[in-house]
Formats: C-alpha cells, structure tokens, sequence
C-alpha cells in the first residue's frame, strides 16, 4: 500500500467503484461459476444418463405391461420379448452383423460426421437431423411381425419429446405411446406424460385409406381414427406430438422399413 | 456463544422465513405434496443458502456496490445448477419427483435476502450461522408442512403406509384436497395464525385505519 504505483496495479487494492474493478469482479465471477457448473455437468453427466436409460428401458418395460393380450401375445410365440435389430433407415434394410445395444442414436444424430441432415421440407418435427441409423423392437410370430416398438423424437413447445410408438400387425395402428422424455411446461404441456392422455392413443390409425399419413391431435373433440384430443393450454405440444409421428412414420423416417415389412415381411 | 445460537434459533420461530417474512411460500406450495420431497427440497435450499451465504460473505469486500445483485445472484444460481445435478445424478427419483424446483431456489427470495441483508454487511461466521438458521426455519415449515399433507392424504409418512386407505381395506378416507396447492396456504395460514396467537408481538399493526377508529384505538 505505501508505494502508490505498486497499489495501481494491485487489483484487489482498487477502490469498489473503480470501473476496472467493477467489469475486472464481473469478469472473475462468471469465469468461476462458469467452470464450477460445466465441470459439475460434465463430470456427472455418464452418471446422469445412465438414469435416464433405466428410466426408458423400464418405461418401454411398463407399456408393454399395459397392452391388452401381450402375455398371451408372448405365450404364443414362444418368445421370451422383444427383438432389436439396427435399421438403416434410408434403405429401409436392417443392418446385419451390428448389435443394436452398442449403437448410440442420439450420439450418432449430434456427431456431424454421421448425422443425415432432413430436408427443411420434410423436418415436420423440427430435429434438423438425424441419425442414419435407429434401433427397432419386433416382437415376432410365424416370420411377421406382431407388434413393432418405434422411437421416435420431436420438438414440442419448448423441448426435445421422444416417445416409443408400439404399432400392431398391420403396422398402421397404434398399441401404445410412451412420452419417455420431455421438458414441456409443468402442468401443461408436461401432461403428455400422463397415463391418462397416452390412454387416449391405443386403437389410433396413423395413416388413412390411401396410405396418406393423417394422424392429428386437435383440439376440442376429436373425431375419427386418425385424430386425438388435444390438451387444453397445450395446443403446441399437442401439434409437436402429432408433427413428430408423422415425420417418423414418412419417408424420410421409418417409412421405407415399414413398406419392406408389409412387403415382405422380416 | 449465545449469540451465534440465537441467529439459528431466533429463525426457527420468531423470525421465520416463511411464517413471519412469507418468503419462499412459492416453493412450500410445490414441494410439500409428500415428506420426502419436502426433506429434499429443504436439504438443497440449506445447502445453497449456507454456501452462497458463505462465499458472498468471504469476498464481500470486493464486491462493487453497482453490481452486488448480479455477482450474488450469478454465485446463487451457479450453486443451485451444481446441487441440480448432484441430484439428478445420485437421487435421480427425487430430483424427478421436485422437477422444476430445485432451479426455482434461485428466484427464493429466502436466498437473495440474507445474502443482501446480512452476509453482504457480515463477517463469514455469523453469515453461515445465519443462513444456516433461515435454511433450517424454511424446512422447519416444509416438514411440518410436508407431513400433514401427505399423512392427511395419503396416509402415510416417508412412503410407509400409517393410516391404512379404504381402498386398501382400512377405515382412511384420504383428504384429496391435501395433494393440491390449496391444502398448502391453508396449513400455512393456521401454522401463522397459530404462532401469531402464541406471540403476539408478531402481529404487525394495521397500516391503513379509518381516522374516526384511531381514537377508539
């Protein structure tokens, strides 16, 4: 302190409305919580995610609990569950000789060497890209399929939605939807995550007559096969639900695969 | 000694957060639906209000005067995204079950008020002591708060079934009114009043009086 132009230059020693002083602390401050809170969330991160993988594997375990028939459906085929296979989704082929249990889909969507950008066109659920590869779940009987797990992902409201879609045999009509993941208003839009709306969706068919993809949630009362009601205060999320199925069920989503399959079955 | 306890103790009734200052009513609504939630939210507020209290504290010479909200709210919300995680990585249930609140501590006014009114004029140790105080008067409420609701609604405590619901074959009818937000500002408004009636020296003088009822008093 006694000599002036070592005190100059000594930061902490400046006066509190020393305009260095005051953008030098501002600067200091958002460094350091800046560091603090990317090391927390990168450092726990693994441990995070592999939460949130319990959580989709149960909730996947939960909807199959909840189709009518899928204990007899099971007995019958002998099967002990469920089927993975890798689907190439351009080709509509599924990838032989990878395990479907290493392929990391959301990596693969985020990583710009492997993600297939979508065409603005056709990005009805606003995901910009995807990954070039998706993991399916058949439950198989007498070479067909008698009931295919679809994920699917979109954008709602003010979030990422992904969801498993559970289509019956003709591969048009819905046997389930579980929201696996959102961030939806609380109370509002979150609401897609209740048992209750979900409920409303087995029996749905996506597609009309013609093979159109017309599936839509609306509001008020819905009426048809093809639509679902809305929930009120969440038209957007409602609208992001129904863009997301039907990017996914489109060409440029799941749509080759599932021609393959009524085709020619697996 | 005396004082140090008297700046935990005096927040456990005298000067509640909630019941005497009505901050953080907000969250005492949201959370409170069951005892473990409220256990949980109380055990991160106390952890962010006690370290913010702490830090801001420590570094309360330098802060400029100009810019003190920012640096204090910058340090609470950095506090409050690193508990969300830790939560969201080893008691993810939970941290489900509080979904938005544990980000909401930051917009606590509990938190921003006794960095501001006390840890920004105190020396560390009687900040911390301080704010450890408030921390444990808010979830002094949230329990006793969290505990009526969910005995009264769900019958039960921490989960284990107390009182046996008709549904189950017991005689408990739950209150299905205790599950929502209502329940809570009347469990809180009796909580006030009862501690109001006890001392009365909490009870606030009118503000606007007619001018002829001041001579009657």
């Amino acid at each position: 302190m006694a000599d002036p132009t070592l005190s100059r230059w000594r930061f902490l020693s400046r006066n509190n409305d020393d305009p260095v002083k005051i953008v030098g602390v501002a600067s200091l401050t958002a460094v350091t919580c800046a560091v603090l809170v990317a090391s927390a969330a990168t450092l726990l991160e693994p441990r995070q995610q592999a939460h949130l993988e319990a959580e989709r594997a149960a909730r996947m375990a939960a909807m199959l609990d909840t189709l009518p028939g899928m204990g007899e459906l099971l007995a019958e085929t002998g099967a002990d569950g469920l089927t993975t296979y890798l689907v190439d989704l351009a080709s509509g082929q599924i990838v032989p000789d990878m395990a479907a249990a290493d392929y990391d889909a959301n990596a693969a969507a985020n990583d710009p060497e492997t993600a297939v950008a979508i065409p603005a066109s056709q990005d009805l659920a606003r995901l910009r890209q995807r990954a070039p590869l998706a993991p399916v779940h058949i439950l198989e009987r007498d070479g067909g399929v008698a009931l295919i797990v679809l994920p699917v992902s979109g954008t709602g409201y003010q979030s990422r939605i992904e969801a498993l879609l559970a289509l019956e045999a003709d591969l048009n009509t819905v046997a389930a939807l579980t929201i696996t993941a959102q961030g939806e208003t609380a109370g509002l839009g979150s609401r897609i995550e209740d048992p209750d709306w979900q409920a409303l969706w087995p029996g749905r068919e996506l597609a009309d007559a013609s093979g159109q993809i017309v599936i839509d949630v609306v509001r008020g009362q819905a009426s048809g096969p093809h639509q679902v009601d809305g929930i009120s205060g969440a038209t957007r999320t409602g609208h992001g639900v129904a863009d997301m199925l039907r990017y996914w069920m489109g060409p440029h989503g799941f749509g080759p695969f599932l021609d393959q399959l009524r085709d020619g079955g697996l | 000694m005396a004082n140090a306890l008297t700046r935990i103790v005096s927040p456990l009734i005298d000067q509640n957060p909630v019941t005497r200052q009505i901050l953080g009513v907000c969250s005492a609504l949201a959370v409170t639906t069951s005892l473990d939630t409220a256990l949980m939210m109380s055990l991160a507020l106390t952890t962010v209000i006690c370290l913010a209290s702490a830090i801001i504290s420590l570094i309360r010479h330098h802060i400029p005067h100009v810019i003190r909200l920012i640096v204090q709210i910058t340090i609470i919300a950095s506090l409050v995204i690193v508990i969300d995680e830790l939560m969201r990585a080893f008691a993810f249930e939970l941290s489900r079950a509080l979904s938005v609140f544990v980000g909401l501590i930051v917009t606590n006014c509990l938190v921003l008020g006794r960095a501001e009114a006390f840890a920004m004029r105190n020396p560390v140790r009687p900040s911390v002591l301080d704010a450890l105080g408030n921390g444990l008067g808010y979830s002094l409420i949230l329990i006793v708060v969290g505990s009526i609701r969910e005995l009264l609604g769900q019958g039960s405590l921490l989960g284990v079934t107390l009182l046996t619901p008709v549904e189950d074959g017991g005689w408990f009818q739950p209150l299905g009114l205790m599950q929502l937000a209502p329940a809570a500002f009347f469990i809180i408004g009796l909580l006030i009043w009862a501690i109001r009636s006890a001392r009365a020296d909490q009870v606030e003088p009118a503000q606007y009086q007619l001018a002829g009822d001041r001579g009657r008093g």
